[in-house]
């Protein structure tokens, strides 16, 4: 995918400025740079779930930091998506108590069903799979997050359910 | 019933409300700590519980304290360790999603032993609406009085926020969780100074796990001598023990550390026993970075005594014949596991979180994945076998931090243990095709066709 030729909309409205600062203010002064990780996430979730060098170099700016500073972290850490993504992300831990309890036949079902590849959007963008390492809810398995919340006890009729739920948009992806 | 110190209140409805968490008698060690204790007093109790580290080392949270570094007169600071990533690790979450207000208390108390006036939980990312909960549970404490100037009018000053992290394993290690803190990569630092004289942002600092400052209030109010009479020798008090596998109860239970192996497994106030009525053939005592413990060393030590769910007894034996209790990841296998495939599993993970700043680990990392990979899926090599052994030797110990070592540690214990699995796998390829080759026909079953071979 050539990143480099898809445009985003940058928006950052005055809800999401008054987070920002927030965020800032948890730290002394002269550490602005400390909130990185948390207005990451936040300008990530209100920009459909992605960050264009656009938007990495728009937060360089209100941190007072070098945009290389942004680019660094956001291609450190799992979480940041510098391509834009499935509307509903389906991330399945795929570590081995997941695995287990089955989650590698739960996941070929998902993706016959949605008629996908793990990694690759569905053509409308609503979906998409990926495999991801271990959640934390081993005890849950298998499961996987969607959104700021995890789906567990997974089985081929939740997931069913949940597919049609995101149709309908009955599913709330993030906790604001 | 084993006692539970941390999960007591755990199932009282609307625990996770100040006002009911209040009235069940929470926040009172706060107010025992800064209006009747010296924060000395405090760490003193620490000390005296015997109180270790739980996130995974173990190491005690007392001593940890006592090295802070007062003299210089920089701001210090506490930051706690709520990154847990551990495969088969989910007991922090369950404290923080449930019983949120006991951390906060914890933190507070500890900050006040430590002299800590601006202290961070740093969650990891994929926990997001944990750490709504967290933030909505400090605004609660903050407008109570617990949190801020001056608190209970005793002249000691605290704020206290949540961090969210980016999802990265290695932000677990604490220098790398304060680089992350700093709105870095999660690269650990190199070691001295350690953290207690320069810290987050060259201060002195603690980072503690989850469940260690969730231990502190009941410390305080009841004394470290007393917490000291629970468990066995130097593995006192209580632990959480977080269960996954094939069980048939998973979930987080409070034991007191000392019950023994077999009643954690079998009783039905834990696991319940196995999932179904397939045999037990392997154990992950303490998280997925710990050796992993055959059938016939899980129940009893190579002695031939009780194995028990203590520091000590976990890792009887050492790496020869025992394990570790590592951050109580518990994680059982029945006969359908394949330990290659498992141990494949695992190495994909450290693989994926490897930071990438140490060669052997990097690069090392990559090859375990590989190799084992190719004997999972048949094309294995009569070499592969010594040449994991070799691969992980020269990762163990030639890191900056102990990820390499986590990644070492299951392969080399699942060679040690299980190597007739490994060979069966290079020497009959077609059998092991199919991802559940041993789900109709058990390792057990076929065994014998890899013996023969040796005679």
């Amino acid at each position: 995918m050539e990143i480099s030729h898809i445009k985003q909309e940058i928006n950052m409205t005055e809800a999401l400025m008054t987070r920002i600062n927030e965020l800032i203010s948890h730290y002394p002064a002269d550490k602005k740079k400390s909130a990185l990780l948390p207005v990451l996430h936040e300008v990530q979730d209100a920009h459909d779930n992605w960050l264009s060098v656009e938007l990495q170099n728009k937060v360089a700016e209100i941190l007072e930091i070098k945009p290389i500073e942004v680019y660094e972290v956001v291609t450190f850490y799992t979480m940041f998506n510098q391509r834009p993504i499935g509307k509903h992300m389906f991330e399945f831990c795929q570590t081995s108590p997941c695995c287990q309890r089955g989650v590698e036949d739960l996941m070929d079902y998902t993706c016959d069903k949605l008629g996908v590849k793990v990694g690759e959007p569905t053509a409308d963008g609503q979906f998409e799979v990926r495999g991801v390492e271990c959640l934390g809810a081993c005890g849950y398995a298998p499961m996987m997050q969607l959104g700021d919340f995890y789906q567990e006890h997974l089985t081929k009729e939740k997931i069913d359910q949940l597919i049609a739920d995101c149709k309908d948009g009955k599913i709330t992806l993030h906790d604001k | 019933m084993g006692r539970k110190i941390l999960l007591d209140k755990i199932n009282v409805p609307g625990i996770k409300t100040y006002e009911v968490y209040r009235r069940e008698g929470g926040y009172a060690s706060v107010e025992k700590a800064l209006k009747t204790l010296t924060p000395d007093e405090v760490t003193e109790e620490v000390k005296t519980s015997g109180l270790r580290g739980r996130g995974g080392a173990g190491f005690p949270v007392g001593m940890k304290w006592s090295f802070i570094d007062k003299k210089s007169g920089n701001p210090r600071h506490l930051v706690c360790n709520a990154d847990e990533s551990e495969p088969g690790t989910f007991k922090d979450r369950y404290l923080m999603e449930y019983i949120p207000h006991l951390l906060i208390e914890g933190m507070i108390t500890s900050s006040y032993a430590l002299g800590a006036n601006l202290s961070y939980i740093y969650i990891r990312g994929e926990y997001m609406w944990v750490y709504k909960i967290l933030e909505r549970a400090i605004a609660e404490a903050k407008a109570a009085g617990w949190l801020g100037k001056n608190i209970l009018g005793t002249g000691f000053d605290l704020e206290l926020y949540v961090q969210i992290g980016g999802g990265a394993y290695i932000c677990g290690e604490e220098t790398a969780l304060i680089e992350s803190l700093e709105g870095k990569r999660g690269n650990p630092r190199l070691k001295p100074p350690f953290p207690a004289v320069k810290g987050l942002w060259q201060n002195p600092t603690v980072v503690n796990n989850v469940e260690s400052i969730a231990s502190v209030p009941w410390i305080v109010n009841n004394s470290g001598a007393e917490y000291a009479t629970i468990g066995i020798g130097r593995s006192t008090g209580t632990k959480l023990i977080s269960a996954s596998g094939n069980i048939k109860n998973p979930g987080v239970y409070e034991i007191e550390l000392g019950v023994s192996v077999y009643e954690f497994m079998n009783s039905d106030e834990y696991c319940g026993g196995m999932q179904t009525d397939r045999p037990l053939k392997a154990l992950v005592p303490g998280g997925s970075s710990v050796p992993i413990l055959p059938a016939n060393l899980i129940y009893k030590t190579a002695a031939g005594e009780d194995r028990l769910m203590t520091y000590e007894s976990l890792s009887d034996g050492g790496f020869a014949t025992g394990s570790m209790l590592g951050s109580g990841g518990f994680i059982v296998y029945d006969d359908r596991a394949c330990i290659v495939r498992n141990t494949w599993n695992f190495s994909r993970f450290y693989h994926h979180e490897s930071c990438g700043q140490c060669t052997p680990c990097r690069e090392g990392t990559g090859w375990l994945e590989k190799v084992l990979w190719r004997i999972e899926n048949g094309q294995g090599r009569e070499e592969d076998i010594e040449l994991l052994w070799s691969i992980q030797s020269k990762i163990e110990g030639n890191t900056i931090c102990p990820l390499g070592d986590a990644a070492s540690w299951p392969v080399a214990a699942a060679i040690r243990h299980f190597k007739d699995e490994f060979e069966y796998h290079i020497r009959f390829p077609e059998k092991v095709k199919n991802r559940d080759h041993f789900v109709a026909e058990p390792f057990e079953k076929v065994k014998h066709l890899v013996a023969k071979q040796e005679i």
